[in-house]
C-alpha cells in the first residue's frame, strides 16, 4: 500500500494535502484498493462549505457507495471535474490526478489532529 | 448466517495466491475479481476471453426411462424438441407460476443432466425429487463431483481448441459434446451466460487445478483472464440474462419477467395454467431496463418513481462497461413499461432522472 508521505489523514481513508493556503482532498490508496474500480464520484459545488468529520460527497465503486468525510472544515475553492468523466483516475492515481476537493481551511488548527503517514500506514498495516 | 462454515471450490487456494478477493456467495466463498479489478475482467471477456470458476454451481443427473417426460413434467421447455447433444435453458415453477429457479437441461446420449444455482442447490433437489412420482426417473445431485468452468469470449472457441481434438465446427451454440480437453474427460457445452461465445466445462472435480492451469496457460497470450463475480455479474446483465434472487424469484412468473422465450405454453407442465392466466390477463407489473439520464448508479432495491411516486424497485443496478451507461433492471406496473418511459430512481434519498430502453443492452455475440 501506499502513503503519500505529504499527506495527512483520516481514519476514514480521506487524505489532506497542504497546497499553499489550500487543503487538497482525496481518498487514499488503501481506500481506492479495498473499494476496487470506481465508477462515480459526487462531489460538492465550489462554494459550498465542509465541515470536519461531515459527509462532502460520495465515491461509488463497483461495489458500492461509500462516503466520503471532510478532513478539515472550510470552504470548497475547487472541484476536481474532470472526475465526473473519468473516475477510474481515482483507482490509478488516487493520491495525485485523482484528487477531488481544494478547500480554504476555517480552522487550520484541524491539520495537527490528523493521522500522520506513519499512524495512518501502521494503522492499516 | 455469519458462522455457517463456508464451502471451497478446488481452485481456492489458486485464487488466494493470485490475489482473488473472497467474498461469501450463496454459501461459498468465491473470487469476486482478481487484482487488475471487474472492469478489466469484464473487457478482457468481451474482447478476447474469460475463464470462471463456477463450480458452486450445482448439477444433477435425471436418469430412467422416463426422464424426457419428467424433464417436460418440470420445466417450460419441451424436452421432446431436444435432440441428443441439445442444451436448452429454462425455468422451473410452482403452480402458482413463480419461479423455483432457472436451468440448464442438457440432453446426453444416455441420460440427461442439468445445471442449477449454486443458492437453489437443496431447494430445487427436494423440489425435482417431490415431483416424480409416476415417472421412471432418478434425480441425483451430482454437483459435488462435478467441476464446472466456463471459458467465454470470442477468443474461448481458438483457446479450447488448442486442448482438444474435439472439433468445435461441429459443436454449435447450444449443443455439447463428450471429449478430452487437456487430456481430462469432459462434457464440452457450447453455451454461457456472458452474451459470448464459450463453452462450459463440466468434468471430475478432483482436476480442478489441472483444467484451469492448462486453459489459463495456453489462453493468457490471446488475452485470456480469470474472472470473479463482480465482472460475471456485469456481463450477464448486459445481454439481460436473468439472476435468481434479482430478476427472477418466487414473487414472480415467467410472464413478468419477460422469459416467454424460454417457455413452450402449448404442453402441460407444472405451472402452466397460471402462467397461461398471467399472460391472459396481462401482468400487473412488468421486469424493464433503464438506463441513468442524470448520472449515478443505481443499486438494487432501490425505489423507483414515476412522476416522484414510487411505483416499483431495481432490481439489478450496475455501471454496464461495455455498454459505457449506468443502467439496470427494474420491476414497475405494467401501465409504464413501455419504451421510452421517464422514470426517476432515488439514489440516497434524491431522485435522479433515468428512462426505460430496450433490453439488451449488449446483443449475444454469437446470435
Amino acid at each position: 500500500m501506499n502513503v503519500d508521505q505529504n499527506a495527512k489523514y483520516m481514519e476514514s481513508h480521506e487524505w489532506a494535502r497542504k497546497d499553499g493556503d489550500l487543503i487538497v482532498v482525496g481518498i487514499s490508496d488503501h481506500a481506492q484498493d479495498s473499494l476496487s474500480d470506481i465508477v462515480y464520484v459526487e462531489l460538492p459545488a465550489v462554494g459550498d462549505t465542509v465541515t470536519k468529520g461531515d459527509v462532502f460527497g460520495v465515491v461509488e465503486s463497483v461495489k458500492a457507495a461509500s462516503d466520503l468525510y471532510a478532513p478539515m472544515s472550510g470552504e470548497v475553492v475547487e472541484v476536481n471535474e474532470s472526475l465526473e468523466d473519468t473516475p477510474e483516475v481515482i483507482n490509478s492515481d488516487p493520491f495525485g490526478a485523482g484528487w477531488m476537493i481544494k478547500i480554504a481551511p476555517s480552522n487550520p488548527a484541524e491539520w495537527d489532529e490528523l493521522l500522520t503517514p506513519d499512524a495512518y500506514a501502521a494503522a492499516n498495516a | 448466517m455469519s458462522d455457517e462454515t463456508l464451502k471451497r471450490t478446488n481452485l481456492y487456494e489458486w485464487h488466494v495466491a493470485h490475489g482473488g478477493r473472497m467474498v461469501p456467495f450463496a454459501g461459498w466463498e468465491m473470487p469476486v475479481q482478481y487484482p487488475t479489478g471487474p472492469t478489466e475482467e469484464h473487457h478482457a471477456t468481451r474482447n478476447a476471453a474469460g475463464l470462471f470458476d463456477i463450480d458452486h454451481m450445482a448439477q444433477f443427473s435425471v436418469s430412467g426411462a422416463d426422464a424426457e417426460a419428467y424433464l417436460n413434467h418440470v420445466s417450460t421447455w419441451d424436452t421432446t424438441l431436444m435432440q441428443v447433444n441439445d442444451a436448452h435453458y429454462a425455468l422451473l415453477c410452482y403452480d402458482d407460476g413463480t419461479i423455483v429457479d432457472d436451468i440448464y437441461l442438457y440432453r446426453l446420449p444416455n441420460r440427461w443432466f442439468v445445471a442449477l444455482n449454486a443458492s437453489n442447490r437443496e431447494k430445487d433437489l427436494k423440489w425435482m425429487q417431490s415431483h416424480t412420482d409416476g415417472f421412471d426417473v432418478t434425480v441425483t445431485d451430482v454437483s459435488d463431483e462435478t467441476y464446472m468452468m466456463a471459458l467465454q469470449g470470442p477468443k474461448a472457441i481458438e483457446i479450447l481448441q488448442k486442448v482438444t481434438e474435439v472439433s468445435m465446427e461441429g459443436v454449435p451454440r447450444f449443443t455439447v459434446a463428450e471429449g478430452e480437453v487437456a487430456g481430462i474427460p469432459t462434457l464440452i457445452s457450447r453455451t454461457g451466460y456472458t452474451g459470448e461465445d464459450g463453452v462450459e466445462l463440466f468434468f471430475d472435480a478432483s482436476r480442478a487445478l489441472e483444467m484451469w492451469e492448462t486453459l489459463l496457460k495456453v489462453g493468457e497470450p490471446l488475452g485470456l483472464k480469470p474472472v470473479g463475480l463482480a465482472a460475471r455479474d456485469s456481463l450477464r446483465f448486459e445481454p439481460s440474462f436473468p439472476l435468481y434472487g434479482h430478476e427472477i424469484s418466487a414473487e414472480v412468473t415467467p410472464i413478468e419477467a419477460r422469459l416467454g422465450w424460454a417457455l413452450k405454453l402449448n404442453k402441460p407442465f407444472i405451472g402452466r395454467d397460471a402462467i397461461l392466466k398471467v399472460k391472459l390477463e396481462g401482468p400487473k407489473k412488468l421486469l424493464v431496463g433503464f438506463e441513468m439520464v442524470d448520472k449515478g448508479v443505481p443499486r438494487e432495491h432501490y425505489p423507483v418513481a414515476v412522476n416522484g411516486e414510487i411505483v416499483g424497485e431495481v432490481v439489478t443496478g450496475i455501471f454496464a462497461p461495455t455498454a459505457g451507461k449506468f443502467a439496470g433492471h427494474a420491476y414497475v406496473p405494467a401501465k409504464f413499461a413501455k419504451v421510452g418511459t421517464k422514470i426517476q430512481i432515488e439514489i440516497r434519498g434524491k431522485l435522479k432522472e433515468a428512462v426505460i430502453i430496450r433490453r439488451p443492452f449488449y446483443r449475444p455475440a454469437y446470435k
